[in-house]
């Protein structure tokens, strides 16, 4: 066979499957990704039977237990809102009030929200801060 | 020694930007002095910093907390290592380490290169300077790590917990290193571009810092899983995570380069793709360094947000971006390859297409951890896709890298016959089926179909280096008469960069055996468990002995010991706690001891066939009570002491810190005299240990094929003694004379 | 005081060595043009990067990767490579020369 052919034909194979591989992800992307909200959006949005990704700050003062659930409040970043969050699994080591957390959360009526099961994911607390602009 | 160092960063920036400037005029002008000069100028930053970094890690290390970040990042009970390290652990701290290993790498490659490639270099100069004047202003204009406060405090924050790790010691300097070293050959690659030289000397000149970025980014990537699996409590050694991402994508851009430079060293091909390629890597380098410290991601790892250093970063991201685009359309007439593909049974064919799968890699991932960003700017709403998005692409791009990296050793560069072919695939193709076939009999590994792929293509890889090792070291040994041991040593030392090669191979193949089997067979068990209480686990019996607790001013720790038996034989005792650490909350004397940072110490029983793995999580419910009251007391206590005469408060305040002190024994106490229920996570893992053992080896791998090969000038007389020996009206003749006698061997060179 | 004299001493340091080449009469020796430096620079590494694949090639007839008859037609074209490389390399190295004297 002709090179520049042979060449044309590898060319378009190795095309075809990027193609592909691309067409895959972006679809699975999107067909898979769940939105990921703050508390007011969740209170606005959230609609029963329905599991949602909670993303805020956990608020000071709310954490304690009750036996085995821990309980805690999601402050909104921007608004002063927070849900309250009914939590079982494993709480990861750097959770603890001020800190950036992200929660699968679920509707349970008046208690507030029921966080699924080994979800909870927290922020690494570094020491990185914004600078000071002191020198 | 505050404004010394503050100085010295002010003269680091000032002599990048000369010697950004001396390069380019040397570089324009032709006047090799200026371009000396800046190399110097180099050298001299390289100096600076380290004097800088010096400085401040002194600081760190005598807990002086005039310092803002040694007041906020250490504490006179941090440990001396940890104090050490603790500079990196903070935000200005880790742009110093940046700038000054930056300079450092830097200087290395100018000194290496001083005498070559004498048109590519000036640019490239200019380009590291660029980057270690962006790194040096921030920190001069945005993140000062010499910032001093005037508390007079004679106590710091602490290190975070979690960073007390002995991984964390390293993590950082490493993966900084890969991303610095990584920026040696893109400044390389750019300055070829530049400069119109874009033949294989670049490559050369630079590939050594290629695979050492590859090494150092490698090493740090692992100690970051190995730090995940022994200190974060979760189980797990890879999360997916943003941060992680950050760093894994670079790596494989970089594995993906260190093969086809090879290419076109030896056949003048991929020209645009390699140029690419290291610009691309150089890119995904500095966006790993920005996404770590955006914010602007979800990430357990991500830090706190800085929109002023997020402002720079992206612009310097995008002008990298679109730069290297512009000067490859701009180049793409000299970058027009020399050769062309023979056959698609040849070595080259496997590593392109090894680059394409492992390019791909890297942009699966880079679209998922990026996605919600994506969809943000398209939807107007952030959507996560989480980790489980990512298995049903890297899983079977993985497979095929494992599969690649055992073809590729054993197949010739050029061309090779199906004949040759089928000898040299049939014992490793035989060890690979075996391997599936006794798994899928003996075991219940078909019940996930790709981690059962995946052991056949690892056993196929491993094969295939066992077979070449054989072959090597039989060759050597029948042309010196040494021992096997000794050819196979004599084999490796001769041809580092082959057979270092194959090592890393070898352990990459081992590490995806630990990976396959520990993410798809593991069982995991939780548990609320008083003492005396077993769970099951994998038909594992652990059983809660006891309760253990000790306190001490900086810390508590509540634990248990735990007890394994399998089919009634006992496997393994453990031992593992949680660990507080006190908040700094006056409000609560008592509390502020239970309430704190904590930390998990694992109980990690490591074997060559399953780890098991354990922690507990204890909660301090049932002593809120007691914690209220002894708050109250010890308020009480601390407020009648301000009120006695100065003269007599330091002893009472003793007394009162000693009660405090005292109290909060006595309450930890109760959770081994009155224990309660505490929840634990178990897992069973096999064959985890050996990511570990296969990170070693292909780190020695590629330790191996890092030292630069034998002196050129003693190959450069052998080449023309192996030319001259062509009889010149031979090749007139179209090649079909026979082949000269007394024709010089390179056997002897060679094996 | 102890920090400023180090900061003075790094300078001081940094000034010499960074001005060392400007102030060298070296650097006024003429040299041939890095234009053609860099071509014989280029000629070298091709003919390293060739030698090594002559080296390999007879490593893999070694390892039996390769069969002798392919070996054999593999050496040769490599060879023919090789002596072109060295010519040019030669051509390159004598203009370098005339250009210096």
């Amino acid at each position: 066979m002709d090179p520049s052919r042979k060449r044309a034909i590898r060319l378009t194979v190795a095309l075809t499957a990027a193609l592909l591989l691309a067409s895959a992800l972006v679809y699975t992307s999107f067909a898979a990704g769940r939105d990921e909200l703050t508390a007011s959006q969740l209170l606005a949005r959230a609609r029963p039977g329905q599991t949602y990704i909670l993303a805020g700050t956990v608020l000071d003062g709310s954490v304690h237990w009750d036996g085995n659930v821990l309980m805690f409040r999601v402050r909104d970043p921007k608004l002063d809102v927070s849900v309250p969050v009914r939590y079982t699994g494993v709480v990861p080591d750097p959770f603890a009030p001020g800190r950036g957390v992200l929660v699968d959360v679920r509707e349970g009526g008046p208690s507030g929200f029921i966080g699924e099961a080994n979800t909870l994911t927290t922020k690494c607390p570094s020491k990185y801060q914004a600078a000071s602009g002191s020198y | 020694m505050a404004t010394a160092g503050r100085l010295l960063l002010i003269l680091a920036l000032i002599g990048a930007v000369y010697g950004l400037c001396a390069s380019l005029y040397g570089a324009r002008s032709g006047a090799r002095e200026w371009v000396d000069s800046g190399r110097r100028a180099m050298y001299s930053v390289a100096l600076i910093a380290v004097v800088a970094f010096v400085i401040l890690d002194v600081a760190f290390i005598t807990s002086d907390f005039s310092y803002d970040i040694v007041a906020s990042g250490s504490s006179t009970t941090t440990p001396l290592a940890y104090r050490a390290a603790a500079v990196w652990s903070t935000q200005q701290g880790s742009l110093l380490l940046w700038v000054m290993l930056m300079s450092l790498w830097a200087s290395l490659a100018l000194f290496v290169t001083r005498r070559r490639v004498r048109e590519i270099v000036p640019y490239a100069q200019a380009t590291m300077f660029a980057f270690t004047i962006f790194f040096a202003g921030l920190c001069v204009l945005f993140a000062n790590p010499f910032a001093t406060n005037d508390a007079h405090l004679t106590e710091g924050a602490g290190l975070d917990p979690l960073l007390r790790h002995v991984t964390m010691l390293m993590h950082p300097p490493m993966v900084y290193s890969g991303y610095t070293l990584l920026l040696v050959p893109f400044s390389f690659g750019v300055g070829a571009l530049l400069a119109n030289r874009v033949g294989a000397e670049w490559l050369q000149v630079t590939r050594r810092f290629a695979l050492a970025a590859w090494l150092c980014l490698g090493i740090g990537i692992m100690l970051g899983a190995r730090w995940s699996y022994t200190e974060l409590g979760w189980g797990g050694y890879w999360a997916w995570d943003p941060v992680e991402n950050a760093a894994l994508m670079p790596w494989l851009c970089a594995t993906a380069f260190i093969h086809s430079m090879m290419i076109q060293e030896k056949r003048g091909m991929l020209k645009v793709w390699n140029a690419s390629l290291v610009l691309a890597t150089g890119c995904l380098a500095i966006v790993g360094t920005f996404l770590v410290r955006s914010g602007i991601l979800s990430s357990i790892h991500a830090f706190v947000s800085d929109p002023t250093l997020n402002v720079s970063f992206v612009s310097l991201i995008s002008v990298m971006v679109i730069g290297s685009i512009a000067l490859v359309v701009f180049r793409r007439d000299s970058l027009r390859t020399e050769a062309r593909l023979d056959s698609l049974l040849s070595r080259e064919a496997v590593f392109l297409f090894q680059n394409l799968v492992l390019v791909a890699l890297a942009a699966v991932i880079f679209w998922i951890t990026f996605f919600p960003l994506i969809s943000e700017a398209i939807t107007g709403t952030e959507v996560s896709v989480g980790p489980p998005a990512f298995r049903p692409f890297v899983v079977p791009l993985a497979l095929i890298v494992v599969l690649l990296s055992g073809i590729g050793p054993i197949i010739a560069w050029r061309r090779v016959t199906a004949a040759r072919l089928r000898r040299n695939f049939a014992f490793p193709v035989a060890v690979g089926t075996t391997t599936l076939v006794v798994l899928a009999v003996a075991t219940d590994a078909t019940a996930h179909l790709l981690a059962w792929v995946m052991f056949g293509c690892a056993a196929f890889a491993i094969a295939t280096v066992g077979q070449e090792l054989a072959r090597g070291t039989r060759a050597r040994a029948a042309m010196t008469g040494a021992a096997a041991p000794v050819a196979l040593l004599g084999l490796v030392r001769r041809n580092r960069r082959r057979y270092g090669g194959y090592i890393v191979h070898l352990g990459f193949a081992l590490a995806m055996i630990g990976v396959a089997a520990s993410t798809s067979f593991q069982h995991q068990r939780y548990a609320f468990l008083r003492p005396g209480q077993s769970a099951q686990v994998d038909g594992y019996t652990v059983r809660y002995v006891r309760p253990t607790v000790s306190a001490t001013a900086q810390r508590l720790s509540f634990g248990a010991v735990l007890d394994v038996t399998r089919g009634g034989r006992h496997v393994t005792t453990m031992q593992t706690s949680y660990g507080l650490y006190p908040a700094q909350d006056p409000m609560h004397p008592i509390g502020r001891f239970f309430n704190g940072s904590q930390e998990s110490e694992v109980a990690l029983d490591s074997g060559p066939l399953r780890d098991i793995w354990a922690v507990i999580h204890p909660n301090v419910t049932p002593l809120q009570g007691l914690i209220a009251r002894g708050d109250q007391l010890v308020s009480r206590l601390l407020l009648q002491v301000s009120s006695l005469p100065a003269s007599q408060q330091p002893a009472e305040l003793n007394l009162a810190y000693a009660l405090r002190d005292q109290l909060i024994r006595v309450l930890a106490q109760r959770f081994v005299t009155h224990p309660w229920a505490s929840q634990f996570l178990f897992e069973v893992s096999p064959l985890v240990m050996w990511l570990w053992v296969g990170a070693i080896v292909a780190a020695l791998g590629g330790l191996i094929a890092l030292p630069p090969l034998r002196p050129v000038r003693r190959r450069a007389g052998a080449a023309r003694r192996l030319a001259s020996a062509v009889d010149a009206q031979d090749l007139a003749a179209g090649g079909k004379a026979p082949q000269p006698a007394g024709l010089v061997s390179p056997e002897r060179e060679l094996v | 005081m102890a920090g400023y004299l180090l900061v003075l001493a790094v300078v001081g340091f940094a000034v010499y060595i960074v001005s060392a080449p400007l102030r060298s009469a070296r650097a006024r020796r003429r040299t041939a043009p890095d234009g053609l430096l860099e071509s014989v620079a280029e000629l070298e590494a091709a003919r390293d990067a060739k030698y090594l694949e002559i080296t390999d090639a007879e490593l893999d007839l070694r390892t039996g990767k390769l069969s002798p008859d392919d070996h054999r037609s593999l050496d040769r074209a490599l060879r023919a490579e090789a002596i072109e490389i060295l010519h040019r390399l030669d051509a390159a190295r004598a203009r370098a020369a005339a250009d210096e004297r």
